[in-house]
């Protein structure tokens, strides 16, 4: 096992939810799908998001597509134009949860190719 | 049968407030036939609500005009039809302000279609009266216990009004409220004869409509690998390619900026997304998780598979109504001990709040210190323990609005009254705003009737 950040092996985008938001993580490789599938469940998630969430989480499974999907009820100080909060709208909660830190098999991290930054 | 050219169709304008450069580079850098554009969200229509009570030629989207000002020519020419929720609350008037646009150019025959039926606000107490509770969906509490208080009522209408509209010649049509994804059906339904009970085929036109609704979000905007998307500046907007079958791509025009590839349009797909495998729009149920995204390179994403079923027998409607005032101000206070100062100044702004008898409960009021990690509490991020200045954010929100006004005096009186180094106050006062809430509701699709109307320069 290795400790890495989700975002070495998935990404993710967020948006609101009436007084929650989404954030659709995207696995980066099958291997890492399956993975992510068994580790970061709706449980893991609501741990690691606990400074930005104060609800419940839900957690969809699209297989096909290998994303997971969380809702996360109360995240957004009110949602729409009830909240103060700078990030009112979950913009930036799918990058908060790619900081999240998780112990991955070597033989996932094999399979999942690290990030390119060629333009 | 020979098989039929796909059918091109753009979005322009993933929300009011997009880039006017959307509309005008995708008509200008290469081949569409239809422009979509998304111009409302649930505050819009509030805010248009009260524009028109104050004026009956107001409340819809005037940078639609101002776009198809600059478009006019290249349209007529190229014969490119326009669809775009800009009514607002006014599509008549909206439709006015176009055909004006037509006469001072000296565009003839060109027809523009108007849908409405969407607008209930009029018809809140009719409703009522015909057992119709307009219930929250998420609360269960019905409208009635906020019903002096609500703004704006709009019905999310489908796409079959659109594609009626544009049966009847139209070149541009204009809509209220009505799905985003509805922009683009519209059309598909229009050119393809697709019916009611097509339930994949619907599916697969809401799910191409939802990857391309938010503009650049699916060609490489807001990606988690911004660093492999060359030329963001000029990134090209989203073209839907759809065929007949329902099978479509995800491409834009040649030599624009930005990127489409499988993990660009997945990014778009699972935003504001809910339960993947039910997506529920008025005309029909989409399963996200149907569909196979194949990357075929050079800046396009094929899309196949895609299984729908039946939609509900209610309408989903959006009611804004006021729920009180708020205001935030900032200021910027700079190191050494940036953030030490900063919660100096809140606590100064609160203890001569409270001597002045004005006190806000937890729920009520907002610190933040930009700089210092706001945005993902409860993370290690690198250099937020002492930032070199950080941006002190304060706010309030509440029923009592006088409250509200006596916290805007107490942030700029900072500058010389608190702790070195706090400047930015040359905003001034902040102000004090009103707060618009939204309340989901759902409605009989029998309660609503749509009417399209066509006209001509």
């Amino acid at each position: 096992m290795v400790q890495v950040v989700l975002a070495r092996i998935a990404d993710a985008r967020s948006g609101d939810k009436g007084e929650g938001s989404n954030v659709g993580v995207m696995a980066r490789s099958e291997a890492a799908y399956a993975f992510l599938k068994q580790a970061l469940t709706p449980e893991a998630a609501k741990r690691a998001m606990a400074g930005i969430n104060f609800g419940a989480v839900k957690r969809y499974e699209a297989d096909r597509l290998r994303v997971l999907n969380f809702i996360f009820a109360d995240s957004l100080g009110g949602g729409g134009s009830a909240s103060l909060k700078t990030d009112a709208q979950g913009k930036t909660h799918g990058l908060a949860l790619l900081r999240m830190t998780l112990d991955v098999p070597q033989s996932v991290l094999d399979s999942t190719p690290e990030r390119t930054h060629a333009r | 049968m020979s098989e039929r050219k796909p059918v091109l169709i753009a979005n322009g304008q993933g929300f009011w407030g997009d880039s006017i450069l959307g509309p005008i580079r995708l008509v200008r850098e290469g081949p569409i036939d239809y422009l979509t554009l998304d111009y409302l969200a649930e505050v819009t229509m509030s805010i248009l609500q009260k524009q028109r009570s104050r004026d009956p030629k107001a409340g819809y989207a005037t940078d639609f005009v101002r776009m198809i000002a600059r478009v006019l020519p290249e349209i007529a020419a190229k014969n490119i039809k326009v669809v775009a929720n800009a009514g607002g609350v006014n599509p008549l008037a909206c439709k006015d302000a176009v055909l004006e646009v037509m006469a001072k150019s000296g565009v003839r025959g060109m027809k523009v279609a108007v849908v409405e039926g969407d607008d209930i606000y009029g018809r809140l107490d009719e409703l009522a009266a015909a057992g119709e509770q307009l219930a929250n969906m998420d609360t269960g509490a019905p409208l009635s216990s906020v019903r002096e208080r609500v703004s704006s009522a709009n019905v999310y209408l489908g796409a079959f009004p659109i594609a009626e509209a544009l049966a009847l010649g139209a070149q541009i049509v204009i809509t209220g409220r009505g799905t985003d994804p509805g922009l683009v059906l519209g059309p598909m339904i229009h050119e393809f004869g697709w019916k009611p009970g097509d339930y994949d085929l619907l599916a697969a036109g809401t799910i191409a409509g939802h990857i391309v609704e938010c503009g650049v979000q699916c060609t490489g905007g807001n990606f988690t690998d911004w660093r492999s998307v060359p030329n963001l500046a000029m990134a090209g907007y989203p073209i839907i390619e759809m065929r007949a079958n329902g099978e479509f791509a995800i491409t834009k025009h040649a030599g624009t900026g930005g990127i489409v590839s499988r993990s660009t349009v997945l990014h778009q797909l699972v935003y504001e997304m809910g339960d993947p495998h039910k997506y529920i729009g008025p005309d029909n149920c989409a399963d996200f998780d149907s569909i196979e995204l194949q990357d075929r390179g050079g800046d396009r994403v094929e899309v196949r598979g895609a299984k729908g079923s039946a939609p509900t027998d209610t309408y989903k409607v959006s009611i804004s109504y006021q729920d009180g005032w708020k205001s935030t101000g900032q200021l910027t206070i700079s190191g050494p001990d940036a953030l030490a100062k900063a919660r100096l100044c809140s606590e100064i702004v609160w203890k001569r709040l409270a001597y002045d008898g004005c006190t806000f409960a937890e729920n009520e009021k907002l610190e933040e210190y930009v700089g210092a990690n706001v945005c993902h509490p409860g993370f290690a991020v690198n250099g937020a323990a002492d930032p070199g200045e950080v941006v002190l954010r304060l706010g309030v929100k509440g029923r009592d609005k006088h409250k509200i006004e006596r916290f805007t005096y107490e942030l700029v009186p900072l500058v010389t009254s608190g702790p070195p180094g706090v400047t930015g106050f040359a905003g001034g006062r902040p102000q004090v705003q009103e707060i618009v809430a939204f309340w989901p509701a759902l409605l009989s699709k029998d309660k609503v009737k749509t009417r399209v109307q066509v006209f001509s320069s």
